[in-house]
């Protein structure tokens, strides 16, 4: 069993817009067949093929980086739990409408702004991902903004419902602008995003959505934090059960 | 088979030109942008493309499409890179692109579709590709492909799918 791995500061940064963008693609990707309506049924599967999209990028630079025969299959296929450094929010189960709209509009508000500043990364690896990517996640954060007024300025039951997925997921909003240390290093560096810098428009962004829906931001809540640093929540085990299956029971699977 | 035999990059993209989009079999990845750059390095033939949507599964399929077509043509010693950089965009679409795109049925990307940020925010008119009449309205940003938003026609009745603008 794999323990703890360390990488270095480089590629802890990567692995984590990676794994973000793996593991909420996985999530939505769950919905294919099971959207409330045909028509968002389709757009979430979209995204999640963005959201993999991405992934690859990073996985591929990732993979890279570290050498030793580390592909983008072997890094989303064959590391375990703790190898993993998305943020504890992406990894949250899909629950009811509400729950899946809310998750996305906290991690694409997050996202824009990441994407926006990481466009101009001495790194060009990192700009080019990013410059790529902006262009998609304009898309959705549009459409996560848009369902998130839509059924929080809706009738009574989806007023509620929304509520309660915005007091259970915001939580999980905070480790997404947390600075650490890798985080500050990078920053510094000019490679990583200063999330303090972004914080700012992350947080205008996400009120005036929600006061445009008539949804309350849960005050004074204890923030979950682990995420990045390879300490997940117990759905995480059960998303690498599903994901990694075939390449852990066939090992290098072809189709 | 002549492999020494040097095309020139006006006939490269003629080859080109025969690889369609295996989504939109009537646009060819020239017309589509996808090819950005063509050139020689010594004697090898170097082939840029860039993806459309980051995870666009025809990629796989336009790649291995463009090898077929050059190993069809006797070209042995040839490279197909793949660059992220510049972005692709719908701009780079050729306007003999846009013209098979309608034909087949699917609106052609405008020049401007207004703010990409705006929410709630509403579209120019698009042209109904089957009737012509601009009296349409969307009914999904997000369509069958990556690449395309749904549409209904407002008089024809006719859904259709449009090109979004990226």
């Amino acid at each position: 069993m794999k323990s703890y791995t360390k990488y270095d500061p480089l590629v802890e940064y990567v692995l984590r817009s990676a794994d973000n963008t793996l593991i909420l693609g996985h999530r939505l990707s769950e919905l294919c067949g099971h959207g409330p309506v045909l028509e968002q049924d389709i757009a979430i599967t979209n995204i999640s093929l963005d959201l993999l999209g991405q992934s690859r990028m990073y996985l591929q630079y990732a993979a890279q980086q570290i050498g030793n025969n580390e592909t983008e299959d072997t890094l989303a296929f064959l590391r375990d739990g703790m190898q993993f450094r998305n943020c504890q929010l992406t990894e949250q189960p899909n629950g009811d409408f509400a729950h899946t709209i809310i998750r996305s509009f906290i991690f694409d508000s997050y996202h824009f702004y990441f994407c926006q500043s990481l466009k101009s990364s001495t790194d060009s690896s990192l700009a080019e991902i990013a410059a790529k990517s902006l262009k998609e996640v304009t898309y959705h954060r549009k459409f996560s903004s848009e369902w998130t007024i839509r059924l929080g300025d809706g009738t009574a039951e989806s007023n509620e419902r929304m509520q309660k997925a915005l007091e259970n997921l915001w939580p999980y909003s905070g480790e997404l602008t947390e600075e650490d240390a890798v985080d500050a290093k990078m920053a510094a560096e000019g490679i990583g995003v200063d999330l303090k810098d972004i914080s700012g428009s992350i947080n205008d962004y996400r009120n005036n959505i929600l006061e445009r829906a008539g949804l309350k931001v849960p005050e004074k809540v204890f923030m979950h934090s682990g995420g990045k640093k390879g300490l997940h929540t117990e759905h995480h085990g059960y998303i690498l059960a599903e994901m990694q299956f075939m390449q852990r029971a066939y090992p290098g699977l072809n189709w | 088979m002549n492999t020494t035999q040097k095309f020139s990059q006006q006939q490269i993209f003629d080859l080109l030109e025969e690889v369609k989009d295996p989504e939109i079999p009537v646009i060819s990845v020239v017309d589509l942008g996808v090819v950005r750059e063509v050139k020689y390095e010594g004697k090898k033939l170097i082939v840029t493309i860039t993806p459309t949507y980051s995870g666009c599964p025809a990629m796989g399929v336009i790649q291995m499409e463009i090898t077929t077509a050059l190993l069809e043509a006797g070209i042995i010693d040839f490279e197909v890179r793949t660059s992220l950089s510049p972005a692709w965009t719908t701009r780079w679409m050729s306007e003999k692109g846009k013209k098979a795109l309608k034909e087949y049925g699917i609106a052609p990307p405008l020049d401007n579709e207004g703010n990409e940020s705006d929410l709630f925010g509403e579209m120019p008119a698009i042209q109904c590709p089957h009737c012509g009449s601009k009296n349409t309205g969307m009914t999904n940003r997000f369509g069958s492909t990556p690449c395309k938003s749904l549409h209904q026609c407002k008089d024809c009745l006719e859904p259709f799918d449009y090109f979004k603008c990226h």
